[in-house]
């Protein structure tokens, strides 16, 4: 179990490309650094595009789970 | 962090949108909402058939003719029957009264279906987001468009203005 507490939830169930990272931004914007936000997705693309996301924002992409054809990822707020 | 430069400024991406059918309106819009989405400063330059992207009340249409890639699929029945591709001669689909309308809206029932959001939605997010969209000024007047036509975050400039801005950008695309 990961150490970390989730502060905020971002429900995309059912949004394709690009409105997961789009609602994701927009919900990490409102945060405060350190906090962590758990973003759920359906579409498989989500995957790659959460990492890529994490990768230029510099947001840690702390867990980004597989399970079964719901994605659950969690992103903690870095600056 | 990946998404700026060594010098610490953000990913630059400038995009030219020349092409404002219901199909072609997605590209631009999807790729400059993600990029903005990482951060990235973001400029279309809109010119040509991609004008009408610019416009307060977006009207984009689709039409199968002569776009002979295009999938023709029903957005209802069963998961077999809706991927059925209707193969439609050109010559059937010009002569038929009101194909075109019927085209767009099974195109926007399919992708509301799928979860793919609308243009305008999109267009609100790029806004959102500040992603400037830019009309070019030498297709608006040869095609009659006023600056008034466009939403009120649209700014207006010239090839030149356009290129000084993409020679600083990190991704150049044309759509």
């Amino acid at each position: 179990m990961a150490d970390f507490t989730v502060n905020k939830e971002l429900d995309c169930k059912g949004l394709l490309c690009p409105m997961p990272v789009v609602k994701t931004k927009k919900a990490i914007s409102a945060m405060a650094v350190g906090e962590v936000l758990e973003m759920i997705a359906t579409d498989p693309g989500a995957m790659p595009d959460m990492q890529a996301w994490s990768k230029q924002t510099g947001h840690e992409l702390l867990e980004a789970k597989d399970e079964g054809g719901v994605y659950r990822f969690f992103i903690k707020k870095t600056h | 962090m990946a998404g700026s430069t060594e010098s610490g400024k953000p990913k630059r991406l400038a995009m030219v949108a020349s092409k404002g059918t219901l199909d072609w309106a997605y590209p631009p819009f999807i790729l400059a909402s993600a990029a903005a989405a990482m951060d990235w400063e973001v400029g279309i330059f809109f010119t040509f058939y991609g004008l009408p992207l610019l416009k307060k009340e977006l009207d984009a249409k689709v039409s199968p003719l002569g776009n002979p890639a295009m999938p023709m699929k029903m957005p209802f029945g069963s998961e077999g029957f809706q991927n059925i591709n209707w193969p439609m001669p050109n010559i059937l689909m010009a002569n038929i009264p009101g194909f075109e309308s019927a085209a767009t809206g099974l195109m926007k029932k399919m992708f509301k279906n799928k979860g793919v959001a609308t243009v305008e939605e999109l267009r609100e997010a790029c806004l959102d987001m500040d992603v400037r969209l830019i009309g070019c000024q030498m297709t608006m007047d040869v095609f009659g468009f006023t600056k008034e036509d466009f939403i009120d975050e649209a700014e207006v400039a010239g090839a030149a203005a356009f290129l000084a801005y993409a020679a600083e950008a990190e991704v150049n695309l044309f759509i």
